[in-house]
């Protein structure tokens, strides 16, 4: 692929003693799109920060073009930010946002309406120059915050969590949007998003975080195929986690049965955790699985059903498009590129163990969505 | 009970405002007698605008007022901003720090200024050191609080990220400062300047301590008047200054619900932000 752009070698960030990042070391080609993942208080946010300038690192080096950065203040650098809640100026119009950086830059005002010009026209704004943008709807803002800081025609786009603030519907608008638009200019976008789901739309290169620590690196397909562990496994999409075994290269042990897997090069009879995705599993009569058990519950999702099924106490979720009434005894098969093996982390024993699922606690957590909104809206600040 | 209410309103706006018209009517009668209006007339003013000693005092006054508000606003902008950027221990300190002048005494901020310019004349080797600038100082002294507590508000409402975004776009601190954040404050600092207007033009406790003979005050000279059997036109300017300050105050008003009709199209994000300062 394209040249090096931005690196950050061995960066840490410390407020009041508390380390946010440590020892980030990130390397951002050109004209990638590239996701910081994470959940609140992970760091990305602060990693944003310090490639925009807001922030500088408590040690290590930003270096931008080969260019060591660190000290050069925000209004020097090439690039451009699209805020969390727009940050628009509320007391310009639409054009006069649009055209800000423009005449900071004391551009000549026939070239400066050109550019503007096209702005409003590959967000779809032509016919809101006027408009106070404290009129403007959630999308519009939105919008106007992007042709905002591309009207400068950055190197790079920082995006911190841009849709956090829209409805579900504009929100998946949004991001084929922004995918086209990175795309037709072929600049660098730096994401931030605590969506999963985002993040795997939309990149080319997925950096998961947790606990200002790096998780992984890859594509949005090795991210969910290859987790580099539990935390990954189940922060991207859902996973059974089991404790394993491996029995030799290609064989790993759990549940006292030897499968056939895909992945080599440990220790012998090296402890791993095994992820099986949902969704991978293959539903069969009892007595043809490779493992029985008892279905304990099952929920409706629309695609497909959720199903909970007690492996010797230990509970799995199976997503089929079948339905299974609750007692039912199956068995289920594996194959072996379903089978992924992890090496045992911090993250160990944490994640992916699905006995506390219940209906009861899906009903609950409906009537609460309201609040939990306003409180994920209010964690995510970092 | 809403009849008891209403009543109740009434009279205590009779109470607050029957000084004022009694006054005002005053200044209309053509008699010194408080008590009998006599007849209709305008004379009252034609004297006091005739008058060659009152007149340059209220320019003085005006003077005064003007470069006091002036400097307190400069000043008390620049501080809250300051103050606005401060940690929250430091800033509930110097919040307390600032406030305390708005609840001393005046008389005790009056003495004790007096000491102040009274040592400093004493070491420059000035014997009259009061005047102009001793006034000055002291008015921007008590007008700064003002100020700063109309400033706060307003950039505690801004969007945190508006100047980081000005920097972004290729702003330097200074001029994110100038474009961005200061005509988001401006209903504030508005306020504050009218308000240390209004609160230098009418000063006469803390006037009285630090004026020197050089300049002199409305306030303070009214004082002196009021020593000997008060003329009628006397009046006519009580009444002026109470419609001045009046306007003033109607304009503050004015502006302040202007913004607050400006705020009232709170977009969703505003609405967040709030809950999430309510909770930090």
């Amino acid at each position: 692929m394209s040249k090096e752009l931005i690196r950050l070698e061995d960066c840490s960030m410390a407020f009041d003693g508390e380390l946010v990042l440590d020892s980030i070391d990130l390397c951002i080609k050109d004209s990638e799109f590239l996701t910081l993942l994470g959940p609140s208080g992970c760091g990305k946010t602060t990693t944003l920060r310090i490639i925009g300038g807001f922030q500088k690192p408590s040690s290590g080096t930003v270096l931008f073009d080969g260019v060591r950065i660190n000290d050069v203040p925000p209004y020097k650098r090439q690039v451009n930010t699209v805020f969390q809640r727009y940050a628009l100026f509320p007391h310009l119009d639409v054009y006069d946002n649009i055209a800000f950086g423009l005449r900071i830059a004391k551009l000549p005002e026939p070239e400066l309406s050109m550019r503007v010009g096209e702005m409003l026209e590959m967000t779809g704004l032509k016919g809101f120059e006027e408009r106070k943008v404290d009129s403007l709807s959630g999308g519009q803002m939105q919008r106007v915050a992007i042709a905002r800081a591309l009207v400068n025609r950055p190197k790079v786009l920082l995006l911190d969590e841009p849709l956090g603030a829209l409805d579900l519907r504009l929100r998946k608008d949004m991001q084929n949007e922004l995918k086209r638009i990175q795309q037709q200019l072929g600049i660098t976008f730096i994401y931030v998003t605590h969506d999963q789901e985002e993040a795997l739309t939309m990149s080319d290169t997925v950096v998961v975080m947790d606990k200002g620590k790096i998780q992984q690196i890859g594509t949005p397909e090795d991210v969910y195929n290859e987790p580099e562990n539990a935390f990954v496994a189940d922060f991207i999409g859902e996973s059974n986690i089991i404790d394993g075994i491996m029995a030799a290269d290609y064989q790993v042990e759990f549940f006292g049965k030897k499968f056939v897997c895909e992945d080599k090069g440990f220790g012998p009879r090296e402890p791993v955790d095994v992820v099986i995705r949902p969704e991978d599993i293959d539903i069969v009569p009892a007595d043809a699985g490779h493992l029985c058990g008892t279905v304990t519950n099952i929920t409706f999702k629309g695609v497909h059903y959720d199903i909970i099924v007690d492996f010797k106490g230990f509970k799995w979720l199976i997503q089929s498009t079948d339905y299974q009434p609750i007692g039912e005894y199956i068995g289920i098969r594996l194959n072996p590129n379903d089978i992924h093996i992890m090496k045992k982390s911090v993250y160990s024993g944490m994640f992916g163990d699905y006995s506390s699922y219940s209906a009861e606690y899906d009903e609950i957590s409906d009537s609460d969505i309201e609040y939990e909104d306003i409180e994920e809206e209010t964690l995510y600040e970092e | 009970m809403r009849a008891f209410t209403r009543a109740f309103t009434v009279l205590i706006l009779i109470f607050l405002y029957i000084p004022m018209i009694i006054l005002g009517i005053a200044s209309l009668s053509s008699g010194t007698d408080v008590a009998v209006f006599k007849e209709f007339t305008l004379n009252n003013y034609g004297e006091l605008f005739r008058d060659a000693v009152l007149l340059p005092l209220l320019l003085n006054s005006v003077i005064l007022a003007v470069s006091s508000s002036l400097l307190a606003t400069v000043i008390g902008t620049a501080a809250a901003v300051g103050i606005h950027r401060m940690s929250g221990r430091l800033r509930s300190i110097t919040m307390t720090l600032t406030n305390i002048p708005l609840t001393n005494p005046e008389i005790v901020t009056g003495v004790s200024l007096a000491l102040l310019f009274a040592f400093v004349g004493r070491a420059m080797k000035t014997n009259n050191v009061m005047g102009f600038l001793t006034l000055l100082i002291a008015h921007i002294t008590f007008n700064l609080p003002y100020v700063i507590l109309s400033v706060l508000p307003k950039l505690r409402q801004m969007d945190i990220h508006l100047s980081e975004a000005a920097m972004d776009l290729g702003c330097t601190p200074i001029q994110a400062f100038f474009k961005v954040v200061m005509p988001e404050i401006m209903p504030g600092i508005i306020s504050g300047a009218l308000m240390s207007f209004t609160m230098s033009l009418d000063d006469f406790v803390i006037s009285y301590f630090v004026y020197g003979a050089k300049y002199i005050t409305l306030p303070v000279e009214i004082y002196n008047y009021t020593k000997r059997p008060l003329q009628p036109k006397i009046y006519a300017l009580f009444t002026l200054l109470f419609i001045v300050i009046l306007l003033v105050m109607i304009l503050m008003n004015i502006l302040q619900a202007r913004d607050i009709k400006n705020r009232r199209r709170i977009r969703p994000p505003d609405i967040i932000s709030k809950l999430r300062r309510a909770g930090s």
